[in-house]
């Protein structure tokens, strides 16, 4: 790079350095701005402000008997909602966590231990999992079974065989009353 | 392609199999230029540069528009207010769309100025004109689809001057509306076709810039390059002037942008579209009102020809005759530097078309028909009988030898876009109607200037005003609860406010409908079911939306103020006002339905601001400004950095360019 023939003439080197100066420096800035102006376009195919602010359900559980689920839409999602019987909840307490793909105590999953409220998307790929209606296949842990790609997922809604990486999510809910609970 | 060298194998493999990289370096860097082009011959550059502002804005604001009827409007004004930056998408794009059309017609008055259509340069004008045509269909297709009162009828008008060919004619129409009138079909489908065009746009200036890299750029002198020492590499000599062209241009497009967004739109637009009223005064947009004065100057019939078809005709042919501009012109040479005669007359013709341009602004009526029809006589005059007698009369001076001889200064840059801003601008005056100067609050609204924004004490004031006052008759259906938050409200203050009403829902699990209180993510709830309702309750009348009520009306924020304190307990003498109407200076026709309710001590101020009349018009106004521009604090305080930003880049740029052109002056 250095050429001492180059640096023996004054004059045109001054020139060349200030011109070259110019040069980096403009097209950094001019880079950066681009950059920046990019943003507003990346940025505007995020969620809008109506769409997050559309952030709760209320779901009426009082209809809802032991044993049966019902699928209620959160954030254009599908939830469930299942009161479990308590051979289910038995089930899923004694599991032990060395079984667990992604190890999660029960407790931590249910408020009320009656009901499960679960995020109803698989975490492998996107599909619906079967084993809310009484004819589902409910899969070898008689939980949820995905029919996409294979998975399992046991009463808890806890991932136990299958390509799914994690357990079905809980939402953040809250009982509004013994009978209603707010999901969102 | 010549000499094209290159150490790095990568290059060279690629090279050998597509020659990409020759090309670049035949038509991007080597192409020789000749050295004496002024500003003017950055116009080209800068309109392909706004082409992609516009692709690219388009694409993304695409993305959020609902091109059905019912949802249009809503839509858009949903990227105005929701969508994360969608307010600065749309008017990037709604001003990008006038720019364009300023930077298209410098570019083509400077070819006339210099001759840039004649031998060999006929087919790249040809591509360019074809590029113009392309612009004005995608310019009214694009204003067609934010679905307002102008769209509407703009769509409307426009379609049917197809309707005034014989014959064909209502068949054409038909086709183009997809039914008896316009609607959802055309708006569909003017959708499509405005997504579709300016990629045939694109394809058009590849086509025009292959034209001219094969004719070479015309110059300021108008007299071909005869040698290495006439022509300069366009890199980096013309690259660089090029960028700093368009940093000061994006200064101007900004200021637009951020300060005067809509100076360019017409207030109509921010009402929603109603097929059963046309609004008192429609104009099309400013780049097409010189062929809109064309179309209206011919008011009579000749024998068999209908006016309206004649009017048509002429409008088409304004432009069509473009084509044939090469072979009207018979002077030899090229520019009017060196055309004494034909520089006036470049002058008159322009001036001409700023006249039509006015007169298409203005209603057609009393002198200005005379005066649009004087100016369309001269329009084709200039080409069809003064360009070809010129090039016999004229005697041209002198050409210099070659182009490396005289020195040439670049012309004063931006008088001619000043005179067509004030050619074409105001043109959104409502017809008629001797209306009284707008009254203006003391100390002026808090958001005027460059640096105003809303003030927040009285935006809650106004808020208070418009809950306990106001929305007793008017909805504000585009503004939701949740917006509230930006007038200091607290979440539990902006969700006691929306439980106050109750909003229906359902169905629930036994499939009734039922009323649940309105939670903040609603929109301020409407005091009526629907308009038929609200008009029942309100004497046969329809109290307006105030969503957008400032953006809605010409200079709204001092009509709606003037409207709140321009009512007389009795109409002056020799005025009648019918039963159940009230008088007022401001309303257009005087008899307004709703009575004057802004009063001293209409309401008691919670922060103890003493409530004159005065006090409570302007806090309400401040109110509605805030309701129909939202994201005006964000805008100006957005404005300003890339003010700044801009300011610094392209003074770099400008050193930088005085850096590399300094051993060619």
């Amino acid at each position: 790079m250095a050429d001492p023939a180059h640096n023996a003439q004054p004059s045109p080197v001054d020139g060349q350095t200030r011109r070259d100066f110019l040069l980096y420096a403009t097209s950094a800035v001019g880079a950066v701005g681009t950059g920046i102006a990019l943003w507003p376009f990346v940025h505007s195919m995020n969620p809008a402000a109506d769409t997050l602010a559309l952030s709760t359900t209320d779901v009426d559980i009082s209809i809802i008997q032991p044993g049966q689920s019902v699928t209620v839409v959160w954030q254009g999602k599908p939830v469930f909602v299942r009161h479990r019987l308590p051979e289910e909840i038995d089930d899923a307490g004694k599991t032990a966590m060395a079984d667990l793909r992604d190890p999660q105590k029960d407790t931590d999953r249910a408020q009320k231990p009656e009901w499960l409220v679960l995020i109803g998307v698989c975490t492998h790929l996107g599909c619906v999992p079967l084993g809310q209606k009484p004819a589902d296949p409910k899969g070898e842990f008689n939980g949820w079974f995905c029919p996409c790609h294979g998975s399992h997922y046991d009463t808890s809604g806890r991932i136990r065989k299958g390509p799914a990486p994690t357990n079905l999510p809980v939402p953040p809910y809250k009982f509004t009353s013994d009978t209603a609970i707010r999901i969102g | 392609m010549s000499g094209f060298k290159s150490d790095n194998k990568v290059v060279n493999w690629i090279e050998d199999r597509l020659p990409i990289f020759s090309m670049m370096q035949h038509s991007a860097i080597d192409y020789p230029t000749p050295r004496n082009l002024n500003y003017w011959w950055n116009f080209g550059s800068l309109a392909a540069v706004m082409l992609i502002i516009m692709i690219l804005t388009g694409l993304f604001l695409a993305m959020n528009y609902s091109s059905h009827t019912s949802l249009a409007f809503d839509s858009v004004e949903r990227i105005m207010r929701d969508v994360n930056y969608g307010w600065l998408l749309r008017y990037l794009h709604a001003n990008g769309a006038s720019m364009f059309f300023i930077l298209v017609y410098i570019h083509i008055f400077r070819g006339l100025y210099y001759g840039s259509y004649k031998a060999p340069r006929e087919i790249l004008w040809f591509i360019g004109i074809a590029i113009y045509l392309a612009m004005m269909a995608t310019g009214f297709m694009g204003y067609v689809l934010p679905w307002g009162q102008m769209s509407f009828w703009g769509a409307t008008v426009i379609t049917n001057l197809f309707s005034a060919f014989p014959v064909v004619g209502d068949y054409i129409v038909t086709l183009l509306w997809g039914g008896f009138a316009v609607d959802n079909p055309t708006l569909n489908r003017f959708f499509a076709l405005h997504f579709l065009l300016p990629f045939v746009i694109v394809g058009l200036v590849v086509l025009h810039v292959w034209a001219l890299h094969s004719v070479k750029s015309n110059n300021p002198l108008g007299i071909d390059m005869k040698g290495a020492q006439d022509s300069i590499p366009f890199h980096p000599y013309y690259t660089i002037k090029d960028l700093y062209g368009i940093g000061v241009f994006l200064m101007f497009y900004m200021a637009f942008v951020f300060w005067a967004p809509n100076f360019f739109g017409e207030p109509d637009n921010y009402i929603p579209a109603n097929p059963m009223v046309t609004p008192a005064h429609i104009v099309p947009e400013w780049y097409y009102l010189p062929f809109y004065a064309i179309l209206r100057a011919f008011t009579m019939d000749i024998w068999f020809i209908p006016a309206k078809l004649q009017g048509v005709v002429a409008m088409f042919a304004a432009i069509l005759i473009l084509f044939a501009l090469p072979w009207l012109d018979t002077s030899k040479v090229r520019s009017a530097k060196f055309r004494p005669l034909y520089r006036q007359f470049f002058w008159l013709f322009f001036a001409n078309c700023m006249v039509l341009g006015y007169v298409g602004g203005k209603p057609a009526e009393g002198v200005l028909i005379v005066v649009g029809q004087l100016c369309t006589a001269y329009y084709f005059a200039h080409f069809l009988v003064i360009m070809p007698l010129l090039g016999w009369f004229e005697k041209p001076k002198p050409l210099p030898a070659s182009i490396s001889q005289p020195v040439v200064k670049a012309a004063a840059l931006g008088l001619m876009i000043l005179v067509g801003l004030a050619g074409f601008s105001g043109n959104a005056q409502a017809a008629g109607g001797a209306m009284p100067p707008f009254k203006q609050p003391e100390g002026g609204f808090s958001w005027e200037g460059v640096f105003g924004k809303h003030d927040q004490a009285s935006l809650r004031r106004g808020w208070q005003v418009f809950h306990d006052v106001c929305s007793a008759c008017h909805s504000m259906k585009l503004v939701a609860y949740r917006n509230l938050a930006d007038l200091g409200f607290t979440e539990d203050e902006i969700k006691a406010i929306a439980a106050e009403k109750e909003v229906r829902d359902g169905p629930n699990d036994e499939g009734e409908m039922f009323m649940r209180p309105a939670r903040p993510a609603d929109r301020i709830v409407p005091p009526f079911a629907n308009d038929k309702a609200a008009m029942a309750a309100n004497g046969g009348a329809l109290p307006p939306d105030l969503s957008l009520m400032n953006k809605a009306r010409p200079k709204g924020p001092y009509y709606v103020y003037s409207l709140f304190l321009g009512y007389e307990d009795a109409p002056p003498e020799g005025v009648t006002i019918p039963d159940g109407k009230f008088f007022n200076h401001y309303f257009p026709g005087n008899a307004i339905s709703m009575p004057g309710v802004i009063a001293d001590d209409v309401v008691t101020y919670a922060d103890g601001t003493k409530a004159t009349k005065e006090q409570i018009a302007k806090d309400v106004v401040t109110f509605l400004n805030w309701a129909a521009e939202p994201e005006l604090d964000t805008r100006k305080s957005m404005g300003l950095k890339v003010m700044l930003f801009l300011a610094v880049l392209t003074a770099m740029l400008y050193a930088l360019k005085r850096q590399i052109w300094k051993d060619v002056h």
